[in-house]
């Protein structure tokens, strides 16, 4: 089972890896990252493998949520079906 | 691989264009509960429902943190109770009473099927169930009544329009200390949907098996952002961009379902495609109409546009699910559309205008605030006219109107949350359709060929 997980906000030092932090706190493996910056609005989309992690789904998305509201940013954790079966015929 | 474009406007939708699920809704059979004795009847209701739902809002909420996105409501429908009432007789409240009740212990804010089909006549219990509608929500808080009075088939049963235009204003009455809400749940259809998961109007129809799970996804704000992006673009090109969302809004729909049914051990049913708007900033059917190029909501063209917009939310929809059914369309509830509430207040919406946006929109007359002094054989005649359109059209159709009691045309109703408020709009009380109403009898259906 995969997840996304997005990160959108004002560009700050350090986010990609507290990010990898957590998901590596919850055994989640990293499968792919792409990030870019475009004016200061910092973007990072990142899919994980969800299917070994330590806890429940839903603690991975308090914490990272949780962290993003410190920093100032949205980060969103999603099954990835949702974005595979709007985007995909 | 999943493209990072695709993966934010998914996120932008949600975030900031209110894209939700609006409803996940289970049918529920009562046939299995009927018996002879009515209070033996309820209690078999209260046993079947809170077995089969225990897990409905739960399983909703699981459903809504792993994908992401809000599901408004969790809610419940079940077969029309006049069905039940014809075996059991006795006191029909008894059954409002049992279905809020068991609502309450699932945890669902409505439950739908306070219900009689009479299109063409009064079967044993439905006469009797519908007498009782004003009393039944006047004592409950989360039941929801429908009844419906033609088909294209059957023609329109004037004897039930005639009763519904007291009903609704009894039951406008009986709940004047809470704004009238009591009218806000009764929904008179012609050519009912058996499989509609929205309330106030959905009920689990004799077809229907034993127990489904129906989806009503919702999304004007999505449409209109994306409509925004296409200024100049032409009304070929609008229908297209209308069709794309529809089809992304649906397939997270169908997901929805699909996921709801696996988890629950219930058969999915059917996708309901509907635009359905909350009084939320962004998230009006009105404003999609304005984004087109219409200045207000009700200037001429506003039937052309919404035509259009409906149609294109069908094709785009359809592709998107393997069901789809319930009331598929955009829904125009005034007081629920911020774009309309406004529109009705400045004047530039009427009711004639309205009525004629039915003929070519998903449902009917929905959330209109009348005034509180309209005599009932007006409200009759208003459900004849829209009945009318939907018999000849073979369309649903419904009415849903509230008379303010107490209050006049231009006064406004606060209804709070989804429901809205409305400004209270003008109708032509000053001339009676009594006679016509007193008539009574049945409208035959129509002639389905020589159409013109």
């Amino acid at each position: 089972m995969k997840a996304v997980v997005t990160v959108v906000g004002k560009d700050t030092v350090g986010i990609l890896a507290k990010v990898s932090g957590e998901c590596a706190a919850h055994n989640a493996n990293i499968i792919d990252v792409s990030q870019s910056v475009m004016q200061d609005l910092f973007t990072m989309v990142m899919l994980i493998d969800i299917s070994d992690i330590t806890s429940d789904f839903r603690d991975l998305q308090n914490s990272l949520g949780e962290f993003g509201e410190k920093i100032g940013m949205k980060i969103h954790v999603m099954h990835e079906d949702i974005f595979n079966s709007m985007h995909n015929i | 691989m999943l493209n990072t474009k695709d993966i934010l406007e998914t996120i932008r939708m949600i975030d900031d264009e209110n894209l939700d699920i609006r409803t996940i809704t289970m049918g529920i059979s009562l046939m299995s509960c009927a018996d002879g004795d009515i209070d033996t009847s309820c209690r078999k209701i209260y046993d079947k429902i809170t077995r089969k739902a225990e897990k409905l809002v739960v399983t909703g909420e699981e459903i809504e943190r792993t994908y992401g996105i809000p599901i408004i409501n969790k809610r419940i429908s079940v077969t029309p109770v006049s069905m039940l009432l014809a075996s059991s007789g006795g006191e029909p409240v008894k059954y409002a009473e049992v279905l809020d009740r068991a609502a309450k212990s699932v945890g669902v804010n409505f439950i739908g099927g306070y219900s009689a089909l009479v299109q063409k006549g009064f079967a044993e219990g439905d006469e009797a169930l519908i007498r009782s509608i004003p009393e039944a929500l006047s004592h409950t808080e989360r039941v929801c009544s429908s009844v419906n009075i033609g088909s294209t088939k059957a023609g329109i049963n004037m004897d039930a329009v005639g009763l519904m235009g007291q009903v609704i204003l009894d039951s406008a009455i009986q709940t004047q200390h809470e704004n009238c809400m009591g009218a806000a749940k009764i929904v008179v259809f012609c050519n009912a949907p058996e499989d509609n998961p929205f309330m106030a109007g959905a009920f689990h129809g004799p077809g229907e098996p034993d127990c489904v799970i129906n989806v009503g996804v919702s999304g004007p704000g999505a449409v209109r952002s994306a409509l925004h992006k296409c200024p100049y673009g032409n009304l070929t090109e609008v229908a297209d961009v209308i069709k794309k969302t529809a089809f992304k809004i649906t397939r997270m729909g169908q997901l929805v379902g699909n996921a709801a049914s696996e988890k629950l051990g219930v058969p999915f049913g059917i996708v309901d495609l509907s635009l359905a708007p909350t009084p939320a900033v962004g998230d009006s059917v009105a404003h999609i109409i304005e984004e087109m190029g219409i200045e207000v909501c009700g200037a001429h063209g506003t039937t052309a546009a919404l035509a259009l917009l409906n149609d294109a939310v069908k094709k785009g929809g359809v592709m998107a699910s393997s069901h789809v059914g319930g009331l598929s369309g955009a829904f125009i509830p005034v007081s629920e559309d911020a774009g309309m509430i406004e529109a009705a207040r400045s004047g530039d919406l009427s009711i004639e205008k309205l009525e004629a946006m039915t003929a070519v929109c998903s449902v009917g007359l929905d959330m209109i605030v009348i005034p509180g002094d309209t005599p009932a054989s007006t409200i009759s005649a208003i459900i004849a006219d829209e009945a009318a359109i939907g018999m000849v059209n073979s369309k649903t159709t419904a009415v849903r109107v509230i008379p303010a009691i107490g209050r006049v045309a231009g006064e406004e109703l606060e209804f709070g949350g989804l429901f809205g408020s409305g400004p209270i709009m003008k109708l032509h009380t000053d001339r009676s359709s009594e006679r016509f109403i007193e008539r009574g009898g049945r409208i035959p259906a129509p002639m389905q060929s020589l159409k013109n």
